[in-house]
């Protein structure tokens, strides 16, 4: 016990940095580029689908 | 846009739900490491990234492979849809990876071996993306783009053996470390669990992606040909 009070105080051992902001900012990151994709991909899909429908119609003319 | 199919249903069920428990896995169940604290949970999330971004360029490679071979320009879409998924997710990769080492080498960045052949295989894929769309020929294009992908495959490989073959500071964490790595950690055996849970976790995720952006290249190019059929 009093060993690990040594290294906590005089040493710094014993305790892990403190860095949860940085890992909040990461799977920020992580969640934020995975979400753009898929927004990416749900949006090219939505504008298809309009020029498909538009291109049937002028087709159907 | 085609019926979705069932199983491709399934498989966005299973990816939302693998997700939400990895990450679950990742911030509560493994433990806090000793001396990097709560950042070091990224990596299970930035490894698995690394593993769909390198898996998608190798996806890519059989796509241009099987192109070349059959002629057949489904093989294109599917090796675009390839490198697009691999670039999101090398780059989600990157990025985390500078903010890990923010705390842990304190630097965004460093000019590490294993930094920069991850930033050129980016960049290599990115000018794929960038030169195909100079190419107006389909065929020419899709003949380009599977010669490309195979080609520019060499980074990958050399971005993997990096941190094996040369002298990093970048750690190993499954093999042999160099003596001047920073920022390792020994995992125990819930971070191992977690780790090998993400990976699969990312695996499903990224099939799941690469499917949905192969029906929407596919979808493309059938709204290109009734395009040309409407103007001719």
């Amino acid at each position: 016990m009093t060993t690990n009070l040594f290294d906590i105080f005089f040493l710094h051992e014993g305790h892990a940095a403190h860095t949860t902001d940085y890992m909040y900012m990461g799977f920020a990151v992580i969640f934020g580029v995975m979400l753009l994709h898929i927004f990416s991909l749900y949006s090219r899909s939505r504008n298809l689908q309009k020029d498909m429908a538009l291109l049937k119609d002028l087709e159907a003319e | 846009m085609e019926d979705k199919p069932r199983l491709l249903s399934i498989f966005n069920v299973l990816s939302l739900l693998l997700l939400g428990v990895a990450t679950w896995m990742s911030l509560y169940y493994a433990p806090q490491e000793a001396v990097m604290g709560d950042v070091q949970r990224i990596f299970y999330f930035h490894v698995s990234a690394g593993w769909v971004g390198m898996f998608s360029f190798f996806v890519a490679v059989i796509a241009g492979i099987a192109l070349l071979v059959t002629k057949d320009r489904r093989f294109d879409v599917v090796g675009m849809a390839a490198v697009e998924l691999g670039l999101v997710y090398i780059l989600i990769n990157i990025i985390t990876g500078s903010i890990w080492a923010r705390p842990v080498w304190n630097t965004w960045w460093t000019w590490d071996p294993r930094l920069v052949t991850a930033t050129i295989m980016e960049l290599v894929y990115l000018a794929y993306i960038m030169l195909r769309q100079g190419i107006e020929d389909p065929d020419r294009r899709a003949r380009f783009g599977a010669v490309y992908a195979i080609v520019g495959f060499i980074s990958v490989p050399l971005t993997f053996l990096s941190i094996r073959f040369s002298r990093t500071i970048h750690p190993v964490i499954i093999g042999a470390n160099d003596p001047s790595a920073k920022g390792t950690f020994d995992m125990v055996g819930d971070m191992k669990t977690t780790f090998f849970f993400s990976l699969f976790t990312f695996t499903i995720l990224g099939v799941t992606l690469l499917w949905h952006r192969i029906r929407l290249g596919l979808f493309a190019e059938k709204v290109e040909q009734l395009k040309m059929k409407v103007l001719s």
